[in-house]
């Protein structure tokens, strides 16, 4: 399976380059290394994301709610900070992944206890967030200028070159390669996701994963909450509608399969760089935003065709071993 | 159905099969099948014919070529090179639904029919009749099912339930029931005997020969000889996706038969142990279920191999999961070494020192997709791991020691244990739950469904864990299992303990009137 995934994931990496390549075509300096860099940093905030929705597809739900709650977390960091100009960065950060953690615990205490399907929950938490933000902010905007210039300027700062919110994209990538593969709680996700049954008789807590898989993914919508606000500099109760789409799309491209169990750290990575290179490239090289949607959307149907055909080839390999050893 | 009595007349039908096999031309033909998929050969020159009214077993060890055969006459695989003939035509299989208008049906080991849908839809899905607006006739397709049914002696079942309310036996009948609803003419039994009791096989056997008698062409797949001598005529041996010997079953002995499969003379004999048994270890005691079972008491002592024998679906797995911490319990108690333990999950028992290795191998016991090393070290990630952290080292060694004790044949730990063979997987899976280092280990059907050779090395294993100090509970459905590993057995009906039994002199029949209910 894992020469598979492998595959796959060089045939991702190889679709970026020719993009990359088609893009250089029409826009020579795109493939320059500052202009790449500038991409990663772009898409920072989707990979996080993609990343915290991937370990809760492996289990073979889904969390319907994070771009909900990064909108939530992102009011309320915003709000503070509006508020009490003094609180230091590092204690909103940690703030946005505390409140992103209640919230994604919301979602896995429902899936858990009460069990009910993921996307029931999440969806009915998507619109239930969002709401909570108007809630919050009375429907009012934190605009740039009510924004404290650390808040703003943190992410942007350089550090060997690349500006901290691209270290903290590393960081995360890094930290979810870790748990994923050698920790226990990333084996169990494996292993619930390819085959519940024969985990709970392993005397895993399939319930209790699933829990731990939306506090992550609550985390990772709270950290990305942060993140977004002091980036694009306003936070308001329409930010990042929708997105959620965008996550589950570059999971899915990416090679996460819906069905569960299978998909990397390093697929989630690249399949938010396909999708960030596409939304950064093809404005600058004059294409209608109508045909970007139409490209994310073919990229998506044709990573699920070829990850099909790659677990349909799989399955061949098992059957055929099976009978033939 | 007037010749169903007949039918079911065995002895009189043995003499007519006989009489017809010089005459009757091979209803199916197949010559010099030979099917490769890349860097393995699963049949090469294979040749098998099945006559009407007759039933072929297929003999041959795990990984032999028999389900790739039985996939290429169903239509899933095409063969790379060979013929296949119909009643003498050439013709070819391209697909499913050509094989299926060929009238050729299989009925799998693990059946596969649709869980939610009712038996009537179940045996009429995709040839259902219809009312003259094109919708479904309902009305009919009922009536029709039941008829079905009663011609096959199975009217207990109902038309409308839902097929995953019945156990595995009345399954097996639905599908039979589908196989006769199509006009089959070519019967594939894949293992159908595989998960049922003694008084289940007793009916399929009646079912097979109803079959014979309306001239159907059975081929029938099992392991069990004497399954094999009671009810097939022909025989067709496979090794290593070769055909090695075909014949008539009454000129062939059960260890030329044996010699053909294996190529050398295997004694399946039982391993000679001394038991040295000990105090209690496991007691268990008015444990009861709201639905499964109820006041189950018994005692395990240290180093015995504790038989549980009873009809599927007597409630002998759902006890055992209940040890097991799987399923909830609504009274008794069990207690480890003295100590009462009231288990309330999976991880819980494994603790505590109890592991079951459940009984259906890929769904609950192997992941499929994971390396054979992540398998083994699943149930003891506690172990291999500091604070959460795994050591790989430590996983790897693990599961060396343990396959190496099982004797697995794989070329590295890190393969997916989906590219195992049954018998390898088996192996997979004892090693994860002895990685665990139990005081007691249940064993549910633990060679269900594996050839000879793994068989025999299951059994050894057995005795060598008895011997090192552990006790075993060991469910299973095969009288010569039970007698022959078993130093006491307890029999199961209908949820309850029916008898407890010491295994001296004690004999099948004994045990099988037991667990039917039938006084002596």
């Amino acid at each position: 399976m894992k020469s598979f995934l492998k595959y796959r994931e060089i045939w991702l990496l190889a679709g970026i380059v020719v993009l990359i390549g088609l893009i250089s075509t029409r826009f020579p300096g795109f493939a320059n290394p500052a202009n790449l860099r500038q991409v990663f940093n772009d898409t920072s905030i989707l990979m996080i994301l993609a990343l915290g929705q991937m370990v809760v597809i492996l289990t073979r739900s889904i969390d319907l709610s994070m771009a909900s709650n990064l909108c939530f977390t992102g009011m309320v960091v915003a709000m503070l900070n509006a508020a009490h100009p003094a609180i230091p960065i590092p204690v909103l950060i940690v703030v946005a992944l505390a409140l992103g953690l209640v919230l994604g615990a919301i979602n896995g205490f429902l899936v858990w206890r009460l069990n009910i399907p993921s996307i029931v929950v999440t969806l009915g938490t998507l619109t239930i967030y969002r709401g909570a933000t108007f809630v919050v902010s009375g429907g009012a905007w934190v605009n740039a200028d009510q924004m404290s210039p650390d808040f703003i300027n943190f992410q942007r700062a350089a550090l060997l070159g690349l500006p901290v919110l691209s270290w903290i994209a590393l960081l995360v990538i890094a930290v979810f390669f870790l748990v994923m593969t050698r920790t226990a709680i990333g084996r169990s996700i494996y292993a619930i996701g390819v085959n519940p049954t024969a985990s709970v008789y392993a005397g895993i807590d399939v319930g209790r994963t699933k829990f731990i898989v939306f506090c992550i993914s609550g985390m990772i919508g709270g950290l990305a909450g942060y993140l977004w606000i002091s980036r694009y500099v306003i936070a308001s109760v329409e930010v990042a509608n929708g997105y959620e789409l965008n996550i589950i799309a570059a999971c899915v491209i990416g090679g996460i399969s819906i069905a569960g169990g299978i998909g990397s750290v390093c697929g989630a990575v690249l399949g938010a760089l396909f999708l960030g290179i596409i939304s950064n490239a093809l404005p600058v090289i004059n294409i209608s935003p109508f045909w970007q949607m139409a490209i994310s959307g073919s990229a998506i149907i044709l990573a699920v065709v070829l990850n099909a055909r790659g677990e349909r080839r799989q399955g061949r390999i098992i059957l055929r071993k099976a009978e033939a050893a | 159905m007037d010749g169903l009595d007949t039918s079911m007349d065995t002895t009189a039908h043995h003499g007519k099969a006989d009489e017809l096999l010089p005459a009757s031309a091979p209803r199916l033909t197949l010559t010099g099948i030979s099917k490769s998929f890349p860097g393995v050969r699963a049949l090469h020159k294979v040749s098998l014919s099945l006559y009407p009214g007759q039933v072929t077993a297929l003999i041959g060890e795990n990984g032999a070529g028999k389900s790739t055969l039985v996939k290429i006459m169903t239509g899933i695989y095409q063969p790379d090179s060979g013929e296949i003939g119909i009643d003498g035509q050439a013709t070819t299989l391209p697909s499913a639904h050509a094989a299926f208008g060929h009238g050729i049906t299989a009925i799998h080991q693990e059946t596969v029919l649709f869980d939610d849908l009712s038996v009537a839809e179940n045996i009429f899905l995709g040839h259902a009749p219809r009312t003259r607006f094109g919708t479904i006739d309902w009305r009919t397709m009922r009536n029709n099912a039941r008829e079905v049914l009663e011609t096959m002696r199975a009217g207990h079942i109902d038309a409308d339930a839902r097929l995953k309310d019945l156990g595995i036996a009345n399954k097996h009948l639905v599908a039979v029931a589908r196989a006769m609803s199509i006009d089959a003419r070519i019967v594939i039994m894949d293992e159908p005997t595989a998960a049922l009791s003694m008084k289940e096989i007793e009916e399929l056997f009646l079912l097979i020969e109803f079959l014979k008698s309306e001239g159907k062409a059975v081929l029938f797949i099992s392991h069990k000889f004497d399954e094999i001598y009671r009810i097939a005529d022909r025989y067709t041996v496979f090794r290593d996706g070769e055909m090695v010997g075909e014949g008539l079953l009454k000129d062939a002995t059960q260890n030329e038969i044996v010699r053909m499969m294996v190529g050398r003379n295997v004694d399946h004999i039982f391993p000679q142990r001394e038991p040295k048994i000990g105090a209690p270890v496991l007691s268990v005691s008015g444990l009861s279920h709201p639905t499964e079972f109820d006041d189950i008491s018994f005692e395990l002592r240290k180093g015995e191999i504790l038989g549980f024998y009873g009809l599927v679906g007597a409630g002998r797995s759902e006890v055992m999961q209940a040890i097991a911490g799987i399923t909830r319990t609504s009274g008794g108690t069990i207690s480890l070494d003295g100590k009462t333990i009231a288990p309330k999950s999976a991880a819980d028992s494994i603790e505590a020192g109890i592991v079951y290795v459940p009984e259906e191998r890929g769904k609950q016991g192997v992941v499929i997709g994971l390396p054979i090393f992540q398998n083994v070290s699943l149930p003891s990630l506690k172990r291999t791991s500091k604070s959460g952290v795994l050591r790989l080292a430590e996983e790897f060694s693990l599961a060396r020691s343990y396959t190496e004790r099982l004797d697995l044949r794989a070329s590295s730990l890190s393969q997916d244990v989906g590219t195992l063979s049954g018998g390898n997987q088996q192996k997979v899976v004892i090693a994860k739950w002895l990685a665990t280092a139990p005081k007691v280990i249940i064993l549910d059907e633990p060679t269900k469904g594996i050839d000879i050779g793994s068989k025999a090395a299951v059994h050894g294993f057995m005795a060598e864990l008895v011997a090192q100090g552990l006790s075993v509970i060991m469910v299973s459905s095969e009288l010569p299992e039970i007698l022959g590993m078993s130093d006491r057995v307890v029999v199961m009906r209908e949820g309850r303990i029916a008898a407890t039994y010491d295994n001296k002199g004690l004999d099948a029949e004994t045990l099988v009137r037991t667990a039917a209910g039938i006084a002596a």
